[in-house]
């Protein structure tokens, strides 16, 4: 950001981790609540579990940046699309799409060179993403219809997608008779990088995808015009853009993110696919992880790290305390989630309550804002400026 | 007659911007009042006021003698004050019926949409509307939502009817079925506020008026009957004070820039909101399109660069045919483009200066190549435009939403004159600015002209229009009503072609 005074990036860096830093802290304080409420155990016994399961140790971290990767790849789906003034709910399935096709890539060509077979493995999870995305994207252009409908349900037929292929295609009849896939080629998968730890070079591939989203977003002509067109449409229409054409490559984009993370979490850490797979839900806490991060690639970074270090430590808290559930690290998430979704309805509410003119109504517009309907009612007791 | 209705030295601000001052408005029992002025005169803030979505900053109100206290829109109708929108207050998804008693204080706890039906359908046919109270209000023509407004109104028993420019998006039938429901409702002792800048109406329909202009009343319950004159009506509405002028030579017209041939336009609602429209800009010279807004100017506008496409007709620019062209190609032929509202089209609120700079020209060089921006050279030329055209920021880096209006103007403006354009198109360029950063963006525009660029300028203010261009088109319904050169345009003739009034004999034809 060059332009700006060190003491004015510092307020500016200060003022966007304000907000998540209190959502956190608010959140911790009524997980103890949680905790209180069913074990005998103190919180503060408990966060300090937590705290060591996740940061405490280098074998701690190593277990938290794994856990980390996936939801860096689902919240850059997340973050890229609605920069681009879309809301993308299909991570899910999109990170599915990508597991299956990296899958079917992965197993059915034996005796590739891994120079050709790994590129091609991450390139088919990116693409099975990409063109799941792709669908909303066509979808909302020609028809109309609302984005957040169709990812949502698309979710469900990626499931049932991956339901047929484990348990038809690509089961592995030979060794098992469970639903799952023969096992990746190891010409197709990634390798832990570094001696003593688990970690694998996918966080390498996270990284650069997050210099990337920020690259394309903020270097790139397309780019440019994705956020001009998702924080104003009609100025994207005015200066000549295609929104139709930002939309599609929005989600295509996105999609293909979410996949990539599907694929790697299966070339690096899962093996081969199988049902359970997905049992965590890397495409909706990614939602969680953008949004907490907002929308920023270091924010996102740093969520998803923050959101592994939850997941991994809340199995320490469980086996050292004996009575705290690790499900007290889902509530938290949740209530992250909640607190962030709350800030945009404070800010939803500061559009609405005071409209002094039509002029200064419309240089109000919140932009952050994720529900962007008009009420009507709202709009009845609104009255206009002249 | 008796006052139903009095409105005490009402005053009110927004912040810095008194939009009415010490206004004073009464209303007999029984009349029609117009209230008139142009746009921005603050008719309709002097309605919200006595609707309740508005408090006034001082002032009171009197209804049927007594002070009273609006808050709300519910304090207004339990008194017996209705309001019809300009802009419909309907839910369009839901029937006639449930948009009716949505909110009606008389609803039971369970709600008896069948009697209300009948209670309202009984009601519509005593004024002669014939509405299907279970119709979807997304299938009612405009004509038949406001009448649905009416009744809405009238299904609470009100006594005072305010009716906000209710003929502005009526077609010529409509509007007499309107009248005739006024004439009903006055007949049957219910008193109408009628709002409105259309001149030859205001004579047909209303008893008294009342004029205000930038917020003050310049005439107070004037009889229609006994005014002779309308072009008293329009000097009372648009005034004559003396403004600083900017500095400007005769023109030296070129060759045409842009012609334009039967343009037509009809909206997606079937409106035929642009008629045969023809005219031509030519290089160094400014064409004013002057008009009540929502006349069709925004439609033409939007027609000539790409956003809308017409119906039928042909625009040429330079000698090409851009007709049906798409927005980027006519943006590449050599258009600049102040858009008639900075904040919904002209700039991103959220993004820095050079990225609002880099918006429109983002995707040619050197502004970017091969799909990459080039951001150190447009952090170069946004310092040089901001500079250029002395708008005031900390930094290039600052976000435009944090800029003032007059700043936020400039730096469209700056980044429109830019981009050398054989044609400029200026809608509403000094809209909202103070009369400083008006007089300055002005004068760019004259300057724009010397350099030989043609520029179309549209614009409701009667002060810019009898200053900066050199030629004047009137427009009115979506058609050009005439074309006069600078010196010949007066403040009460183009008042009088603004209101529809093509000369003293011939009265609104449209």
């Amino acid at each position: 950001m060059e332009g700006l005074s060190i003491k004015q990036r510092f307020q500016e860096t200060l003022k966007s981790v304000y907000f998540p830093f209190v959502a956190i802290v608010v959140s911790l304080l009524f997980g103890s609540v949680v905790i209180l409420a069913t074990s005998s155990t103190s919180p503060l016994t408990a966060y300090g579990h937590m705290l060591k399961g996740a940061f405490g140790s280098i074998a701690a971290f190593d277990s938290t940046l794994i856990k980390a990767i996936p939801l860096i790849f689902t919240a850059l789906s997340f973050s890229l699309a609605r920069r681009s003034g879309i809301i993308n709910l299909g991570a899910e399935g999109q990170f599915m799409m990508g597991a299956l096709a990296a899958t079917a890539v992965g197993v059915a060509t034996p005796n590739l060179p891994a120079i050709i077979h790994l590129p091609a493995t991450l390139l088919a999870g990116f693409l099975g993403g990409a063109l799941f995305g792709l669908i909303t994207g066509v979808l909302k252009v020609k028809f109309g219809a609302s984005e957040l409908i169709i990812t949502i349900m698309l979710n469900y037929i990626a499931k049932e997608l991956i339901s047929y292929f484990v348990n038809g295609p690509l089961m592995d009849s030979a060794s098992s008779s469970y639903p799952q896939s023969a096992p990746m080629e190891p010409s197709a998968r990634l390798y832990k990088f570094i001696p003593g730890l688990n970690v694998h070079t996918g966080l390498l591939i996270a990284l650069a995808f997050i210099f990337l989203y920020y690259f394309f977003l903020w270097k790139t002509t397309a780019g440019f015009d994705m956020r001009v067109v998702g924080f104003n449409p009609s100025a994207g229409a005015y200066a000549g853009m295609s929104i139709g054409r930002s939309t599609i490559l929005a989600l295509f984009l996105a999609g293909g993110l979410a996949g990539l993370g599907g694929c790697i979490e299966i070339i690096a850490v899962q093996g081969r696919l199988m049902m359970t797979s997905f049992a965590v839900p890397y495409g909706f806490t990614g939602i969680a992880v953008a949004l907490l991060g907002n929308l920023n690639p270091l924010g996102v970074l740093f969520s998803g790290i923050l959101f592994g270090g939850l997941s991994a430590g809340a199995l320490r808290m469980e086996v050292m305390t004996r009575d705290v559930s690790s499900s007290v690290a889902v509530v938290i998430q949740a209530l992250i989630i909640l607190f962030i979704a709350g800030r945009q309805m404070f800010a939803f509410k500061r559009r609405y309550r005071y409209r002094p003119s039509s002029e200064k109504r419309k240089g109000k517009t919140v932009v952050d804002d994720a529900t962007e309907d008009e009420s009507p009612t709202v709009q009845a007791t609104a009255g206009e400026g002249e | 007659m008796t006052t139903i209705l009095e409105m005490r030295n009402i005053t009110k601000r927004f912040g810095s911007v008194v939009a009415n001052d010490d206004v004073s408005f009464s209303v007999r029992k029984g009349e029609v009042h117009a209230l008139l002025g142009e746009n921005g005169a603050g008719k309709s803030t002097l309605m919200n006021i006595l609707f309740g979505l508005y408090e006034q900053t001082s002032g009171e109100i009197l209804y049927k003698g007594e002070t009273v206290n609006i808050r709300s829109p519910r304090d207004a109708i339990n008194l017996g004050i209705g309001m019809v929108h300009q802009h419909f207050m309907l839910i369009p998804a839901h029937s006639a019926i449930e948009n009716v008693v949505l909110g009606y204080e008389g609803n039971a706890a369970v709600l008896d949409l069948k009697g209300a039906a009948q209670r309202f359908t009984e009601m519509a046919e005593r004024y002669h509307m014939n509405i299907d109270p279970w119709e979807l209000v997304s299938n009612l023509s405009v004509g038949q939502q406001q009448r649905l407004e009416i009744l809405k109104a009238l299904y609470r028993d009100v006594e005072t009817l305010i009716l906000d420019e209710p003929t502005a998006v009526l077609t010529p039938q409509e509007v007499d079925g309107l009248f005739e429901v006024i004439r009903q409702l006055i007949a049957e002792g219910k008193t109408v506020v009628f709002i409105s800048h259309k001149l030859p109406e205001i004579r047909e329909i209303c008893d008294r008026c009342t004029i205000l202009r930038r917020g003050k009343v310049t005439a107070a319950g004037l009889e229609i009957s006994e005014i002779k004159d309308l072009n008293e009506l329009a000097r009372l509405m648009v005034g004559h004070e003396v403004e600083l002028v900017t500095e400007k030579t005769l023109s030296e017209p070129g060759d045409v820039v842009l012609n334009v041939e039967n343009l037509n336009y009809t909206n997606d609602k079937g409106i035929h909101v642009l008629k045969d429209v023809s005219f031509d800009v030519r290089a160094g010279e400014i064409v004013g399109i002057c008009g009540v807004d929502g006349n069709g100017q925004s439609e033409l506008i939007k027609c000539l660069t790409g956003l809308l496409p017409a119906t039928s007709g042909k625009i040429e620019l330079m000698g090409n045919d851009i007709t049906g062209s798409s927005p980027k190609e006519i943006l590449k032929q050599g258009i600049g483009h102040i858009p008639e509202d900075r904040h919904a089209m002209g700039m991103v609120g959220q993004m820095n200066l050079r990225e609002n700079i880099a918006m429109v020209d983002g995707h040619d060089e050197p502004y970017s190549s091969h799909g990459f921006m080039h951001w150190k050279w447009i952090d170069d030329f946004s310092r040089k435009l901001v500079a250029k055209f002395s708008v005031k920021t900390p930094s290039i880096m600052e976000k435009a939403i944090n800029l003032s209006g007059g700043n936020q103007q400039k730096l469209v403006v700056g980044r429109e004159l830019s981009r050398e354009a054989n044609l400029l198109i200026a809608v509403h360029p000094s809209r909202g600015l103070d009369i400083g950063a008006t007089k300055y963006i002005q004068s760019q525009i004259v300057e724009a002209r010397d350099r030989g660029v043609a520029v179309l300028m549209v614009s409701t203010e009667l002060d810019e229009i009898l200053e900066i261009p050199d030629r004047v088109l009137v427009i009115y319904s979506g058609r050009i009503l005439a074309c006069l050169d600078q010196c010949d345009c007066t403040r009460s003739g183009l008042g009088l072609l603004m209101a529809g009034i093509e000369d003293d004999s011939e009265e609104q034809t449209a």
